[in-house]
């Protein structure tokens, strides 16, 4: 069965109206068109909704808040804290004598906790086996695809501090 | 010759069968830039925002050319 009807010489008002029940299947070339372009028109407002959101959502401020002393964490070592809200979990790694890094604890598949694996060497996400790189906290394995968030980690005098999140590796 | 059998009708069918492909193409590309955008958007990447918005904005208007390449076409078509 053809989707489409053939163009007929009624009148326009008379085959967009069609009073015929026969002719109620068919769409016209026409009115698919109209629902083709009417679609296009919705992406693009999504799309400007999109540029909308990230006009008014400014680049957020985050605190500057002391996480541990930096002779506590031994190297190789690991300690949790909370950063920027007491809500949200993330790891402080010692990777060297003076090498910190830190990183939020909600995996970027599905936000399950990630742990620090000594045996790999790696940030490893026991849900569907995710693991991210200690380094930088990109993606090595499974289905994440993003990178972990960092939190920036200053030291000042003995005291390491908390002052941002980067969002890319 | 009936007037719906005619070369020129025939031509016309064609030529608004091509426009609707050409649309549906778009299309598909407009919805991918949609979501592409989303998610770099959610990811942090701002700077992809509006571009994508422009491109998006871009492909509605050449749709809508089309469209009304398609409505003229119909019209000619249906004079009696
Ligand atoms: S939630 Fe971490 S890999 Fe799926």
């Amino acid at each position: 069965m053809s989707l489409f009807r053939k163009p007929s010489r009624e009148p326009l008002w008379r085959d967009e109206f069609s009073v015929f029940s026969n002719d109620e299947k068919y769409v016209s070339r026409r009115q698919f068109s109209k629902f083709l372009v009417l679609t296009s028109l919705a992406m693009f407002v999504g799309n400007l909704w999109i540029l909308v959101r990230s006009w008014f959502s400014r680049k957020p401020l985050y605190p500057v808040t002391a996480i541990a002393r930096a002779n506590e964490v031994p190297v190789g070592g690991v300690r949790l804290f909370q950063y920027p809200t007491p809500q949200e979990q993330c790891i402080l790694l010692r990777t060297g004598a003076n090498e910190y890094v830190a990183y939020s604890q909600k995996c970027t598949h599905l936000s399950c906790s990630v742990f620090y694996s000594a045996a790999s060497d790696r940030l490893e996400c026991p849900c569907h086996n995710g693991a991210f790189s200690v380094r930088d906290g990109s993606p090595l394995q499974g289905p994440p695809r993003r990178p972990l968030p960092r939190i920036v980690v200053e030291r000042k005098g003995d005291v390491l501090l908390a002052t941002g999140i980067k969002l890319e590796a | 010759m009936d007037r719906q059998t005619s070369p020129s009708a025939k031509r016309s069918v064609t030529a608004i069968d091509g426009a609707m492909a050409l649309i549906v193409i778009l299309l598909i590309v407009q919805i991918w830039l949609v979501s592409a955008t989303l998610e770099t958007y959610l990811a942090g990447h701002y700077e992809t925002v509006l571009p994508g918005a422009v491109l998006s904005g871009t492909i509605f208007l050449v749709c809508f050319g089309l469209y009304l390449f398609i409505e003229r076409l119909d019209a000619e078509f249906r004079k009696p």
